[in-house]
């Protein structure tokens, strides 16, 4: 293998790293899993004595094959039987293999939550760099959600392994069936399956992953940690590490939850204070949180970024451990141009999920008020 | 006449009470919490014989709560070597045990593994066989190395601890009586924090014996021929025994005392709990008599873990907090604590202190008040408003709802507060309020509890729950309950609806009152 991307890469140490998790959870927009366990992963590869290096978007050859990787199923089963940490390696040689071609490098599919941190370790054993990149920016739950879908690359062929070196090679019409089958095939696994898939060239990475994402998360997290170590507001750190905006502020009062048409739906409602004394806002949530409306207006939606964050430690609050009495501040960060496409936003925009809402970007919104 | 008596360990202060058998407190103490702990509680049950002049053969129960166990996690002192089995080959290799553990607190409990082929699927099904080989060869290590406990865990032990149950078969063959804890009984799903706690309970076996001993010697110096029992975090009592097995089940058993001791005092049953004492606030909450328990995972001594916790906030407010005006209003964290006596204005110190200001807003008469008449009164009612706004937007957070809810105030600090406070339906202050904690150990019930996954393939969910409750009552008798009072006080349903099988999980909780009163 052609050792040209030392050159150009750069090392993550065990700082940089918790300092990518933290910021992957904020990426998770309320959901995504929490990027913990793909966190030790990656510590135990250093510790081992593995590299974990990062490189740029641009600087991966056009004729280069990248691979994906990731782990799916349930986060229960993902938290009780952990990885061997050979079986996202065997996938990945299968799918190598399969497509006959050395692979240049690996990458997450999601930035934030659960799938963020588990490339690095592969990258480390496998020897290869993880790009700089993923295929939301966030989080979302299904495998179709990324922009390599969107701009068309394929989910497959795509492998799947478990810890008993069980291997399965899939090839589906289309991204759609890919979904569909994956799922059968983690639960004769035993809940989790670690996977392969949405195999590309550098030339298909260019046009269809978003740059950078791993990088915004480790600055996200190292905005958050610098910010307590010196006891300043680490919303404000968080705001400037990532473009974004503060949408809100308050206590929430109240958190709805029901279940309809298979989708667990819930409205959380936060009643301002400070500055928004006097406002209300609704927060939408399903896995992740997906419109944000004051006082009957609808401030942000998916795809762009709402995180809620907690008021003092800016610890981000999941739709799962959101609850009354909360004080937080509510935060909306732009999404790729790429989701903002009439492709992007049929797969994951307010109508994909159900909402009855005009997808406006948010920077703009934030203009006009 | 039969009597108990309480004794409960808090920072800053050691408190005693002995009840009579209509749990009336006959006598009670507050002395300083010791170093050691064990030389405050022996200070404690000394002062509190002596106050109630009650014949000791005529002392039937002892109910201790105390700090033992955290001290030995913060402090790393005293741990045993422990020997770490899990089971769960060729899965979780990727994640050792205590990979995320602080050095020194590794360091102190010796880092001792192995990670041995099996463990079970969510489903029930074998993840692998058990390597009998690997387990022999594991615990032989152990041996030759001279570790003092084992902590034994393995993948998905909570759905099926078939592993676990063989493991220590085979420890008890090469180790003898060796303490072990099993995983499966102390933590639910989520393997490392699980394992974590595990271990943790294994490092602290050692010094909860020692604890014991001691005071067990104690009780027979004063020539006490009592039945002793240790408070857990869920606010009920384990038998020494019992306490000896699971001795993590003392953290925060505190808290938990002084929950049960305010739904006891106020006759509440539902309620949020506000405990002030000399240098923090718990604010916790009251359901059904017990305390709520926290529904994420806890850290302790730097490690994250999932056994079960009370819901508790902490402030930094307490009796001894300092006030200070530079930046408007501060009230602590800092605290003068225990020497609140020497150093606040009205006991001729020189700090302005929390207590300072419930004196001269007359909540409370102590010390010398003229001490305080230099103060300037606006700024002392700034003062109060922060105490009671501190103390009402914890109260909020704890809810669940907008709703009002009693208040019920205890510890030796609740002087701080007024009688009315934002968000509660009514302010009690009971009785015997500043020795709640101990009057909690005292009149505290046995409990029993099982956790458990069960498959709903052959059975109906209503068969299941019988016979989760079944168990429950059946542990909370074995653990010394009087058969007529066992209820069950909790039980929680957690359908596993990504499982194929049809799963649920069931936690069921009971308790009752000792059997001889």
């Amino acid at each position: 293998m052609s050792v040209k991307w030392r050159d150009f890469v750069r090392s993550l140490d065990k700082e940089a790293i918790e300092n990518l998790a933290v910021g992957a959870a904020i990426l998770g927009t309320g959901g995504g899993g929490d990027p913990y366990i793909g966190k030790l992963t990656a510590i135990q590869a250093l510790e081992e004595g593995y590299e974990i290096n990062v490189v740029d978007v641009e600087e991966v050859p056009k004729d280069a094959l990248i691979i994906p990787s990731a782990g799916m199923g349930t986060p229960t089963v993902i938290v009780e039987k952990l990885p061997r940490g050979t079986e996202i390696i065997n996938a990945f040689k299968a799918l190598g293999e399969y497509l006959g071609k050395e692979v240049y490098a690996t990458m997450p599919i999601e930035a934030g939550g659960l799938n963020s941190t588990f490339p690095l370790a592969v990258g480390a054993k496998m020897g290869i760099p993880i790009v700089d990149a993923d295929g939301m920016g966030r989080a979302f739950p299904e495998l179709q959600m990324t922009t390599f879908h969107i701009n068309g690359v394929t989910v497959t062929p795509m492998a799947l392994a478990d810890e008993r070196d069980n291997i399965v090679i899939l090839k589906t019409c289309d991204n759609y069936w890919a979904e569909w089958i994956a799922r059968d095939i983690t639960i004769r696994f035993g809940g989790t399956a670690w996977i392969a898939l949405y195999p590309m060239t550098g030339k298909e990475l260019r046009k269809a992953a978003i740059p950078g994402t791993l990088g915004l998360a480790e600055r996200l997290g190292e905005a958050v940690r610098e910010a307590r170590e010196r006891k300043e507001n680490p919303i404000d750190a968080v705001l400037n590490a990532s473009q974004g905006f503060e949408l809100f502020k308050g206590k929430v009062v109240d958190v709805e939850r029901r279940t309809t048409g298979g989708f667990a739906r819930g409205v959380v409602k936060i009643e301002g204070f400070d500055e928004y004394s006097g406002n209300t806002l609704e927060v939408h949530i399903q896995n992740e949180n997906l419109v944000a409306i004051k006082n009957g207006d609808v401030i942000a939606s998916v795809p762009d970024l709402i995180t809620i964050l907690d008021l003092e430690t800016a610890v981000p609050i999941t739709t799962e451990s959101v609850k009354y009495g909360q004080r937080c501040f509510v935060i909306g960060i732009p999404c790729s141009e790429m989701w903002r496409t009439e492709k992007g936003l049929e797969v994951a925009g307010p109508k994909y999920f159900g909402y009855d809402v005009e997808y406006e970007p948010i920077e703009e919104i934030m203009g006009e008020v | 006449m039969s009597y108990r008596v309480g004794i409960d360990v808090g920072g800053t202060n050691t408190d005693a009470v002995i009840v009579d058998k209509d749990n009336r407190a006959i006598a009670k103490i507050k002395v300083a919490t010791t170093e050691d702990v064990t030389t405050g509680i022996l200070n404690a049950l000394e002062g509190v014989l002596k106050e109630s002049a009650v014949d000791t053969s005529e002392i039937k129960y002892a109910m201790l709560g105390t700090t033992h166990c955290t001290n030995a996690i913060v402090e790393r002192k005293n741990l045993a070597k422990v020997g770490i089995i899990r089971i769960g080959k060729p899965a979780t290799l990727s994640i050792k045990p205590l990979i995320s553990w602080p050095d020194d607190l590794v360091n102190a409990i010796g880092g001792y593994m192995h990670i041995i082929s099996g463990g079970h699927e969510y489903d029930g099904r074998e993840l692998s066989q058990l390597d009998e080989n690997e387990v022999r060869k594991a615990l032989q290590d152990f041996k030759e190395k001279g570790v003092e406990a084992l902590a034994i865990s393995a993948v998905f032990s909570p759905v099926n601890n078939e592993h676990e149950m063989r493991v220590t078969e085979i420890a008890r063959e090469i180790l003898g009586d060796i303490p072990i804890t099993l995983s499966h009984e102390i933590g639910s799903i989520g393997l490392l924090e699980r394992e974590n706690a595990a271990v943790i309970n294994a490092a602290v076996v050692k010094v909860a014996k020692t604890a014991i001993k001691s005071f067990e010697n104690a009780l027979k110096e004063k020539g006490i021929d009592a039945r002793l029992y240790i408070t857990q975090n869920d606010g009920t009592l384990m038998s020494a025994e019992y306490a000896l097995r699971y001795p993590v089940l003392t953290i925060a058993s505190g808290p938990a005392n002084s929950l049960r001791g305010a739904a006891f005092l106020s006759g509440l049953r539902d309620g949020i709990v506000v405990d002030v004492g000399g240098t923090t606030t718990d604010i916790g909450v009251l359901v059904n008599g017990f305390p709520r328990e926290s529904s994420v995972a806890v850290e302790i001594g730097g490690v994250r873990t999932n056994f079960r916790m009370p819901d508790l906030i902490s402030i930094g407010l307490g009796g001894g907090s300092l006030v200070r005006f530079e930046n408007g209003v501060e009230v602590g964290p800092e605290s003068v604590g225990y020497r609140l006596e020497k150093e606040a204005l009205v006991f001729g110190g020189d700090k302005l202190t929390a207590t300072d200001i419930a004196v001269y807003l007359k909540r409370a008469e102590l010390g010398d008040p003229s001490k305080l008449k230099d103060l300037d009164s606006k700024l002392v009612e700034k003062a109060a408003d922060k105490m009671k706004t501190m103390v009402e937007e914890a109260i909020d957070r704890m809810k669940t709802s907008p709703e009002p809810v009693p208040v019920i105030l205890v510890g030796g600090g609740s002087i701080l507060l007024p009688d009315s406070l934002k968000g509660a339906s009514k302010v009690v202050k009971p009785e015997n309020f500043e020795v709640a904690n101990a009057i909690g150990a005292a009149i505290a019930q046995v409990s029993g509890e099982i956790d458990k996954v069960f498959s709903l393939e052959e059975r109906g969910r209503e068969e299941v729950l019988k016979e989760a409750k079944e168990i429950a009552m059946k542990e909370a008798i074995k653990a010394g309950a009087d058969p007529d009072t066992v209820e069950i006080v909790d039980v929680d349903e957690i359908p596993l609806a990504y499982l194929p099988g049809n799963a649920i999980r069931i936690r069921a909780k009971a308790a009752g009152y000792l059997k001889i009163l």
